[in-house]
């Protein structure tokens, strides 16, 4: 399947070359392939069919590439009618005729009407053989690059010569590296001397990655003496290498995780925290901010459509008010006057989240909505081994940021005094004149809102749906128990190593077991230290 | 004697009027749906004796809530998991009765194994082909479970919201692990496809109304063993834990036994309850271990009033009724009541139906009513 999809493609990209050629550079000329190519509606037995490939690769022109393609795979055929030769595939009420050079259709013909030029695998080999010697020579550079890595992996011996002339012709550097890599490859399948080899290995080694290890591995299978102790060596070294970046890059998909973590969880720790509050609608307000966004964009794209590369940051402050105000509303109507109550307000905040899940799935539907991401937040570049994702690396960058604002907030405004007052001793500070009810409102705000900016951020990764929330609300629960309440380093710590966790258990234990082990590791941790990683110690604990 | 004074001694009259009215109707809907002709007023026809049935079960669920809820303090998060444990002992007996019959035509495997591509049956599901194994795995596995959660989780002095967020985490991932298809437990589809139960058809009419007295019965004695706890010395100090656990640990009790023993009966109930369940409804699957269903039992106990045995049933029976109805008329605000009901419920009715039923009677009468227990607020 994945060769026929190759196969196609390759044609296509030739057909597209044969265009381009025809068109501006005129080599040996259309006239002359089609005469060679002609002649082999009338070649007797295979010498002669393999005299006229060798013309035809003679002439050093890419045009006969498809032709040549398609007769190694066997859909090159001959029409009975007037000897014409087409390349064919199946379609239509029998075979699609096809154009050999310039690769238009030239109608149908029936099963019947059409006979197969036939090759044998002698044959097959010259075709490839003098078809990579024309990929290496093609003037396009995607081509040769291709074609380079292509013998690379198969470490084709026989290409030697071909890559010679082509690493002495080739202009362009990286395609030169890559050409001489595949020379390398080329040289250790091939009967050269040792010395030629070492030289080989060193350069595959320096390359590093999978296909050198599987080459090497190949290669140290078979050999023996100097170049197998060679060849073992740099597997070795290329092995470490690559568990490095192996380790890198699930240390990377942990802190993505535990960024993503974060944001959800944050804004819990904080009403938690202060108020004591378990916040089921929590995840609810996450989806609030994920559902601002989409309305943001939606009406940027209709009405600004310049701005779109902004309406994340446009979406912030709205998601972080529209979470925020709803916030207060549950606060201000409901786990007021539930205070001392924490399973009641479990009960009535879970409530809260059915009831905005319905309100959410009868105004906007219950299927995923479509947030864009802008052109920022796309793509991905590479360090190394390692893919980084444009957008993953932001919500890092952004959850980090959300963290220090919201530390700086909670330790050098007066706001953030008041509610480390009242969650350290509610009493003593309502004593000292501070207003616990409006610094409970005000927590509860913000830590809506910040819920709700964690919800622009995870609409770029998630799906946008009315049950954006659920999936998140246990983590985030976990996340917040493990890390100790009333804490923020700890909820932190605690994201962090919860992702980091989560994926080094993935590998060898799969993702849903290995959430599961999470989950009993956090349950059973929990009975060690009932008050989490970074618990308050003192005597507010008991309050 | 002494057992008769254990079992009758915390009778009031509203219990003796459920258990009446319980066993009244374990008798009269099989008459009325077995004996009376379809085309007359009187016929229950077979949906409603399904949807019955499942509600009785569900009261016994919610039942084994407010013993350890409404009498102990412990909001559990995760008593569906205790439920869909027991559901999945019995339905693990039931696939073993399908024996040949299933799609594959395999005697020894369930069918979703021979689809997997198994060739012997996992330890696991040896003896379940024996009813009496399966009743006590019925009983054992969430009892089981219960007691080693509650041991580690009450040693260490896990409480309040705490234990509420972890034993939601322990359905959370007993659920992720029943969806697991190499678990063993039907993955994805659960168990179904049920043909007999002890030889008779689950389907049959006469099989349905037997499950369905079973139920009642069952529940009537779920009623017994926990008045009969609650009421007893025990039930005292699980009061004492509910309201003022540090002030019993002063007193030289150790609130974590007494603890660990209401959660294992309770979890014993819950399994009982969904073993009754499976047979009924004719399918488990691993959705009985969302976190959403088990906060949804707290709610029917809160609606009926903890810490009242006649309130969890009562809360139960309505809950789901106006569930079934909404679904089928306004099925888009099924979910806008509910969500309403557990906001109004704690907001304005933190005692339920029963105690709102007390206290008019109590300002009726004039006189303050000291027949149901109050449950107080709980502290932390």
């Amino acid at each position: 399947m994945i060769a026929g999809a190759m196969r196609a493609l390759k044609v296509i990209v030739f057909v597209l070359l044969s265009c381009f050629a025809s068109a501006s550079l005129a080599w040996s000329g259309e006239a002359e392939i089609r005469t060679s190519i002609a002649q082999l509606a009338a070649a007797k037995g295979f010498p002669e069919i393999e005299k006229i490939v060798k013309d035809l690769a003679a002439l050093g022109d890419p045009l006969v590439n498809p032709a040549l393609t398609a007769l190694a795979d066997g859909n090159l055929q001959v029409r009975k009618s007037d000897n014409a030769v087409f390349i064919t595939r199946d379609g239509g009420s029998g075979v699609v005729l096809i154009d050999p050079i310039t690769g238009k259709e030239a109608g149908e013909a029936a099963k019947t009407d059409v006979v197969k030029i036939k090759v044998n695998n002698n044959l097959r080999r010259i075709i490839r053989d003098s078809l990579g010697n024309l990929t290496l020579q093609s003037p396009d550079t995607a081509t040769r690059l291709q074609a380079a890595q292509t013998i690379f992996r198969n470490s084709d011996a026989s290409q030697l010569v071909a890559l010679d002339a082509a690493i002495a012709s080739e202009k362009v550097s990286a395609v030169r590296t890559q050409m001489e890599l595949a020379r390398a490859s080329a040289i250790l399948n091939s009967d050269r001397g040792d010395d030629e080899k070492v030289a080989a290995i060193t350069l595959i080694k320096e390359r590093g990655g999978r296909d050198a290890l599987s080459l090497l591995t190949a290669i140290e299978a078979k050999t023996s003496g100097l170049v197998k102790d060679q060849a073992g060596a740099a597997v070795a070294g290329i092995e470490r290498t690559l568990t490095f970046w192996a380790t890198g890059q699930n240390v990377w998909y942990g802190l993505s995780l535990g960024s993503v973590l974060l944001l959800a969880a944050i804004g819990l720790a904080i009403t938690f925290g202060v108020m004591g509050v378990i916040n089921m609608a929590h995840g609810e307000m996450v989806m609030l901010g994920a559902y601002t966004t989409f309305v943001t964009q939606d009406i940027i794209r209709e009405s600004f459509p310049g701005l779109f590369n902004w309406s994340l940051l446009i979406a912030l402050p709205l998601a972080f008010l529209v979470a925020a105000i709803v916030g207060v509303i549950i606060e201000r109507g409901i786990i007021r006057h539930l205070y001392g109550r924490p399973l009641e307000t479990l009960l009535a905040t879970w409530g809260v989240s059915l009831i905005l899940q319905q309100g959410v799935r009868s105004i906007f539907g219950p299927t995923n909505q479509e947030v864009g991401n802008p052109s920022w937040m796309s793509g991905s570049f590479q360090i190394g081994e390692l893919d980084v994702t444009w957008n993953r690396l932001w919500i890092i960058v952004f959850s980090l940021i959300v963290f220090f604002v919201l530390l700086i907030a909670l330790n050098k405004t007066p706001l953030g005094l008041q509610m480390r007052a009242v969650t350290q001793n509610r009493r003593m500070a309502s004593a000292m004149g501070i207003r616990t009810p409006f610094v409970d409102s005000m927590t509860f705000a913000l830590g809506s809102g910040i819920a709700g900016i964690a919800g622009v951020a995870l609409s770029q990764i998630d799906n946008v749906s009315p049950n954006l929330g659920q999936s998140y609300i246990i983590d985030s629960f976990m996340v917040v128990v493990f890390g100790g309440v009333g804490n923020l380093w700890g909820t932190l710590v605690g994201a962090l190593s919860l992702g980091i966790l989560n994926k080094f258990l993935e590998p060898f234990a799969g993702a849903v077991l290995g959430k599961i082990i999470v989950l009993i590791l956090i349950i059973l941790f929990i009975q060690k230290r009932p008050r989490g990683l970074f618990a308050l110690k003192g005597r507010a604990v008991e309050a | 004697m002494i057992l008769t004074r254990f079992f009758l001694g915390g009778f009031d009259r509203g219990i003796t009027v459920l258990i009446a009215l319980l066993l009244l109707l374990a008798l009269i809907v099989p008459i009325l749906h077995l004996a009376v002709p379809p085309t007359s007023f009187f016929h229950i026809p077979t949906f409603i004796v399904a949807l019955l049935g499942k509600y009785l079960t569900y009261a016994l669920l919610a039942l084994s809530l407010d013993l350890v809820w409404g009498y102990c303090g412990i909001l559990s998060l995760g008593h569906g998991a205790f439920f869909a444990l027991g559901g999945y002992a019995m339905g693990m007996y039931l696939m073993r009765q399908i024996g040949s019959r299933g799609s594959y035509g395999n005697a020894e495997l369930p069918d979703f194994m021979v689809f997997l591509n198994w060739k012997e049956l996992p330890w696991f599901w040896y003896g379940f082909d024996n009813f009496a194994f399966a009743l006590l795995m019925v009983m054992l596995v969430p009892g089981l479970l219960a007691f080693v959660f509650g041991w580690f989780a009450f040693r260490s002095r896990v409480t309040g919201v705490y234990l509420s967020i972890i034993t939601q985490a322990m359905t959370y991932a007993l659920m992720l692990a029943f969806f697991r298809n190499n678990m063993g437990f039907g993955g994805n589809n659960g168990l179904t496809d049920f043909k007999d139960i002890l030889g008779f058809n689950v389907q049959a009419p006469e099989t349905r109304m037997a499950l369905f007295s079973a139920s009642a019965v069952a529940l009537c004695l779920g009623i017994l063993i926990t008045s009969a706890l609650v009421n007893s010395k025990y039930g005292k100090l699980m009061i004492g834990v509910r309201d003022a656990e540090s002030r019993l640990r002063f007193l030289g009790y150790r609130p974590e036994s007494i603890k660990l023993l209401a959660f294992t009966v309770s979890a014993v109930m819950a399994g009982v309850a969904g073993a009754l369940y499976v047979p009924q409804v004719g399918i488990i699957n691993p959705g009985e271990f969302d976190p959403g269903n088990s906060i949804e039992v707290v709610i029917w106990t809160a609606v009926g009033g903890r810490g009242t045995i006649v309130g969890p049933v009562i809360g139960a029976l309505l809950v789901n009724a106006g569930k079934s109805w909404f679904t089928g008329v306004l099925p888009e605000f099924w979910l806008f009541a509910l969500g309403g009901l557990f906001v109004f419920v704690t907001l304005f009715m933190p005692k339920g139906v029963v105690g709102l039923w007390t206290s008019v009677k109590a300002r009726w009468r004039a006189k303050p009513s000291a027949e149901i227990t109050q449950p107080a607020e709980a502290q932390t």
